[in-house]
């Protein structure tokens, strides 16, 4: 369903992605793992067009992305962004509905604020923080108000940036259970960026390793610990020794 | 050799910049006309730009007209003329004081804010959230901006006006002896429509120039805290710079034409 194909981006002579070869298929869950500044976030923008590559194509459907009708194309997609990316100036519960209150998939007030509510409670919200900003929410929270915006519209397609970073486990857990319920449930396709191996277990149907701007292991998350690739071993067991260096 | 290449460089620079902004400018206007259209953000818009820069505006204007009536009145004793203290304080409000300082104020007060705000959406990747959330920054966020300036700083720079002829009649009476209702007689007599369209005319362009200047330096804002202060310094610089210079040029075709 969406495929990366030698997809090169540089930030001046700094070469993130050289050369990215990924293919993500309709209903699957993808978890993206690789050291921090490896470009994770880099490769999931350009599918968006948030990040426009210098070469390479990425298609969706079989589409060019960049040839694709941008609304329609847009409306498809949810994203949890890594720092949450609250609106702060809405409350809560309207960044949550933000998709819900205009444009094409607008809906009444009061419908989108009960949608709004129902999606918080889904990422362990109270829905007494709806009506709050989110500046006066922990990190923690903003990240699953992120996380329920991203989701709201249900949309076909979902990334998500570091959905448990900054979560107690047992949060994280909740957040973990209800990303691979997404995908079961609702046959979402979703692309999910982690560190923690325990979310790379529940979530991944499929799991990629980026490293020094190129995927260096893709596979099922089931032959992952059995790759027999010294970085993904070194990534999986987090050894300081090993062949990807610890200064980057 | 050196210094050729220096100069090369700084006008290309600027020509490109000012490529940059028109596209920018250009980008505003069409997305101006087509729907979607925001109307909680163009209220948003009008009261924070508009309504909350009336004191701001009402002390400038003030204080202003004031020291205009003193320096007329000093000025004009030196060959007999102070009774032209209401005729110069309108026609010096009206013409230039009113709507350059009402510009600039905005400028500071207004630019830098929008500047700094959408500097900092952009940083923390609120501008990208907006783009996944199928809005496009430019109506969500320029547009409604840039009309709410275009359409309320003329409407500043009257109440700045008429605020600014008040300080200047409230020094004349008070102070220098003026008589009440012929100090209002004359600045009534002596104003005339194309003072004050022209007035307004500026307030409406330099509203556009201050609110577009705080939009596209936030829009290319560059990374982290510094990113957000350079942009909010270079569109304060930007906006003032460009009032000035398009006062400039008003003034050359509203009264030397
Ligand atoms: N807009 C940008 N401008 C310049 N450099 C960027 C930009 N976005 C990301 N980078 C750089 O790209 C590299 C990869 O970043 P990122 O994708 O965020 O890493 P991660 O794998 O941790 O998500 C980093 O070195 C970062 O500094
Ligand atoms: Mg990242």
């Amino acid at each position: 369903m969406i495929t990366l194909d030698n997809v090169h981006k540089s930030f001046g002579s700094n070469h993130v992605l050289r050369g990215v070869n990924l293919h993500v298929a309709k209903g699957t869950s993808m978890v993206i793992i690789g050291g921090s500044g490896t470009g994770k976030s880099v490769a999931i923008k350009t599918v968006l067009g948030l990040v426009i590559p210098d070469s390479g194509t990425i298609t969706v459907d079989g589409t060019d992305v960049t040839k694709a009708d941008r609304d329609a194309f847009l409306a498809r997609f949810g994203m949890l962004f890594q720092g949450g990316a609250l609106f702060d100036s809405l409350p809560v519960w309207q960044n949550v509905a933000f998709r819900l209150l205009r444009g094409s998939l607008a809906k009444p007030r009061d419908e989108a604020r009960e949608i709004a509510i129902e999606k918080l409670r889904r990422v362990g919200l109270t829905p007494d923080v709806a009506d709050r900003l989110p500046a006066e929410l922990s990190g923690g929270m903003q990240k699953r108000v992120g996380l329920a915006r991203a989701i709201a519209a249900e949309p076909e397609i979902i990334f998500f940036d570091e959905p448990t970073t900054g979560l107690d486990p047992i949060m994280a857990g909740v957040i973990n259970d209800l990303i691979r319920e997404i995908v079961t449930e609702m046959g979402a396709t979703t692309m999910t960026i982690t560190h923690d191996m325990t979310s790379v277990r529940t979530i991944a149907d499929n799991v990629a390793m980026l490293h020094a701007g190129k995927i260096r292991w893709t596979g099922p998350v089931s032959d992952m610990d059995a790759a027999g690739d010294p970085y993904v071993d070194q990534f999986i067991h987090g050894r300081a020794e090993g062949p990807i260096e610890a200064v980057r | 050799m050196r210094q050729l290449a220096i100069i090369g460089r700084t006008v290309l620079g600027l020509l490109a910049a000012i490529g940059r902004v028109s596209l920018f400018a250009w980008g505003a206007l069409t997305h101006l006309i087509r729907p979607p259209f925001y109307p909680r953000e163009i209220g948003i818009a009008l009261l924070h730009i508009g309504w909350l820069s009336l004191p701001v505006v009402g002390l400038t204007a003030i204080f202003t007209g004031g020291a205009l009536a003193l320096q007329i009145y000093a000025g004009g004793a030196r060959f007999n003329a102070e009774a032209v203290v209401p005729q110069i304080v309108a026609i010096g409000m009206v013409r230039e004081l009113g709507p350059v300082l009402v510009g600039l104020m905005i400028a500071a007060r207004v630019t830098s804010s929008i500047a700094a705000e959408i500097a900092t959406m952009k940083v923390t990747e609120q501008i990208d959230a907006l783009v996944t959330l199928s809005t496009h920054p430019m109506k969500y966020l320029t547009v409604p901006r840039v009309l709410a300036g275009t359409l309320t700083v003329p409407f500043l720079v009257g109440v700045g006006d008429i605020i600014g002829i008040f300080g200047g009649y409230a020094v004349a009476t008070g102070t220098l002896g003026f008589n009440a209702a012929a100090y209002i007689q004359n600045t009534v007599d002596f104003l005339e429509f194309t003072d004050i369209s022209s007035s307004l005319a500026k307030g409406a362009v330099f509203g556009f120039i201050a609110t577009l200047m705080g939009c596209y330096f936030g829009m290319n804002s560059g990374r982290g805290a510094q990113g957000v202060g350079r942009a909010t310094k270079g569109s304060v610089e930007a906006a003032a710079v460009l009032i000035l210079a398009a006062n400039f040029v008003l003034t050359g075709v509203f009264f030397s034409l």
